[in-house]
């Protein structure tokens, strides 16, 4: 291109590229043989391992006579399904092998794709192989001294002896964060709107909430609890000091809560665009109708993720009732276990805590997809 | 006495002096364009018109009656002055139809019946009552911005501000949203436009206003702001605009 009538020099003339570059990205590929011989050892390696695992299961549970047919046919089964790693592997050096013919053949292209294919296999095997053995590191564990983790903590027959008593505490449990969330909503939003009050009316109103949530969110909810579970019935006031272990619970729960909650609503109260503050208050909306029909509405969307992680906290925090004497799943479980001196019963609480938190959050990512399916464009 | 009678405002960001004495007066059916640079306060000057801003010196006056300054019942204002953004500001989370009956229910105390059947009435008239049900996201931003203006009208306002409303739609959008306001304008409906749209100020406007230095630095029917403009600074302006190839 020459310089133009305007006075503005052409591409060629000026000195922003340079002159000697070179065509560099032509080159040959390496060798691949190493990557793929590298795998192929890996997967007969951890193969010898997971065999000699399975062996060592087998003979942990014949110990312990509870080996049956069914038991030995899954190891049997595992042990020839360990055999798939060396499928990726083999590809590899068939790739590998085919790169270097290519190759001999001056194919560059050729040898190029069959190297990339034999890299691509090889990474599938260790990355495979990486799975296998921190499970085979798990099995080691359990049988290790003589099956003495597993009996420890998963007795089968004590778990199955106790699971009545440990799930109708956990109905305790269940009850304690149900009640507690509803609680924590409402009373998060509360403390939430009163923090963002505008005015210099509401001063004080911000300023007192402001010192509620740092208090609430810095004090160990552990401590809260064990205050007023002990401390409320201690003062003697009329109608608080008669309540129930578990209303203390929902009580010291929804303060601390509360304060999260409220700092979540708060976020996603802000992270709302003034303009669309600006078009309600501009249609003759007043402040708290604002809030009430355009704000909260499009901020409860946007929270709903911190929201249940706090939720799931709540959940897993109702075990901490059992300092106050409330007998819930965890305390149920614990006299079942000092009684067979066996933690088994624990282990099978563990296991609930974690079985309910799941779904939850599974249950949540539907409902916000649902939801923006519903106002998104289609398509995106 | 003119309808709206902005008097010697002024206001300040700080250090930067938005309104500088800024004196204008409206007649009810005209259709008043302000024009200038960014920065010049035109959007500032609607917003301090229903309220959404405040002003620091000077009054605004509609039909005689003060409408700035502490006492004032913003929300009934608001009632009468509606106003149009440049970015739509449609309500997400509410189907065509909830943002236009929003404020009708719960401001106005209408019931939802009738507000409804209004809503569906001024749809029908620019074109979108198949769009009832949907939601904001699903419009161009063309539809979004009638929606935008049908929702202000559905308060019955006395005046209407259009902020730059054209600015953000692709060209092609933006001659469905003008002809609506073309529409409103031969109805006699009170109107100020903050806009970039020369052409369609020239040919709508009542009254052309050229806002620089915190003031109305010229004012005149478009024909005269526009062929033989009487300062420097307008004609500065219309220069720039005319070498962007927008009039």
């Amino acid at each position: 291109m020459a310089s133009t009538d305007d006075g503005r020099e052409g591409v060629s003339g000026a000195g922003l590229l340079g002159s000697d570059r070179q065509w560099a990205a032509g080159t040959t590929p390496r060798d691949p043989t190493g990557w793929s011989a590298t795998a192929l050892g890996i997967a007969v390696l951890v193969i010898l391992a997971t065999w000699s695992t399975l062996n060592g299961i087998h003979s942990a549970l014949a110990s312990v006579k509870s080996e049956s047919v069914a038991t030995t046919a899954i190891l049997v089964l595992c042990g020839v399904a360990v055999l798939m790693l060396l499928r990726p592997a083999v590809q590899s050096w068939r790739q590998a092998q085919s790169a270097k013919g290519a190759l001999a053949g001056k194919d560059v292209v050729g040898a190029r794709v069959a190297n990339a294919a034999s890299r691509e296999d090889a990474y599938v095997t260790f990355g495979y192989a990486a799975v296998v053995v921190i499970l085979l590191g798990i099995a080691q564990f359990f049988i290790a001294n003589d099956l003495a983790v597993s009996r420890t903590f998963f007795q089968v027959s004590l778990i199955g002896s106790s699971l009545g008593l440990t799930l109708k505490a956990f109905w305790t449990n269940i009850y304690i964060f149900v009640v507690a969330e509803i609680l924590v909503l409402i009373w998060g939003l509360i403390v939430a709107i009163a923090r963002l009050l505008p005015g210099d009316a509401a001063r004080p109103v911000r300023l007192i909430s402001t010192i509620y949530t740092d208090m609430f969110r810095g004090l160990p909810a552990i401590i809260n609890i064990y205050l007023i579970g002990f401390g409320i019935p201690l003062t003697g006031l009329p109608v608080l000091k008669d309540l129930s272990p578990e209303s203390y619970a929902i009580l010291a729960l929804t303060l601390t809560y509360g304060a999260y909650v409220a700092e979540v609503y708060r976020s996603g109260i802000e992270s709302i665009h003034w303009s669309q503050v600006a078009a309600a208050r501009s249609l003759g909306l007043s402040y708290m109708q604002t809030l009430r029909y355009v704000v909260v509405p499009q901020a409860v969307r946007r929270i709903i993720p911190p929201l249940l992680n706090d939720f799931i906290g709540l959940q897993k925090d109702t075990a901490l009732v059992n300092v106050i004497g409330s007998i819930d799943a965890f305390n149920q479980a614990r006299i079942i276990a000092s009684n067979h001196f066996n933690l088994s019963p624990v282990t099978t609480v563990a296991l609930l805590f974690i079985l309910i938190t799941i779904p939850q959050t599974r249950l949540v990512d539907r409902l916000i997809e649902r939801d923006q399916r519903r106002m998104r464009a289609g398509g995106t | 006495m003119a309808m709206i009678e902005i008097r010697n405002i002024t206001k300040s960001y700080g250090e930067f002096k938005v309104f500088n004495g800024l004196s204008l007066e409206v007649e009810e059916h005209q259709v008043v364009c302000l024009i200038g640079p960014s920065g010049c306060g035109k959007s500032t000057l609607l917003r301090c018109m229903n309220g959404l801003e405040t002003i620091q010196g000077g009054e605004i006056r509609i039909h005689g009656d003060r409408m700035s300054g502490p006492g004032v019942d913003v929300n009934a204002l608001r009632r009468d002055v509606g106003i149009v953004f440049q970015s739509y500001n449609l309500f997400p989370h509410m189907t065509v139809l909830e943002n236009v009956t929003l404020a009708p229910v719960k401001v106005l105390n209408e019931s939802r019946a009738e507000a409804e059947a209004k809503a569906l009435r001024l749809l029908k008239r620019i074109g979108l009552e198949h769009k009832a049900q949907e939601y904001p996201d699903r419009l161009s931003g063309g539809q979004q911005q009638r929606v935008a203006i049908v929702r202000a009208l559905a308060m019955g306002p006395m005046v209407l501000l259009l902020d730059e409303i054209t600015s953000a739609l692709d060209p092609e959008l933006v001659s469905e949203v003008l002809n609506i306001v073309r529409d409103l304008a031969a109805e006699g409906m009170t109107m100020l436009l903050a806009t970039h749209e020369m052409g369609f100020a020239r040919e709508v406007a009542s009254k052309i206003c050229f806002l620089y230095g915190g003031k109305v630095h010229e004012e005149g029917p478009p024909a005269q702001i526009f062929s033989n403009p009487s300062e420097e600074r307008t004609r500065a302006f219309l220069q720039r605009i005319i070498e962007a190839g927008r009039l």
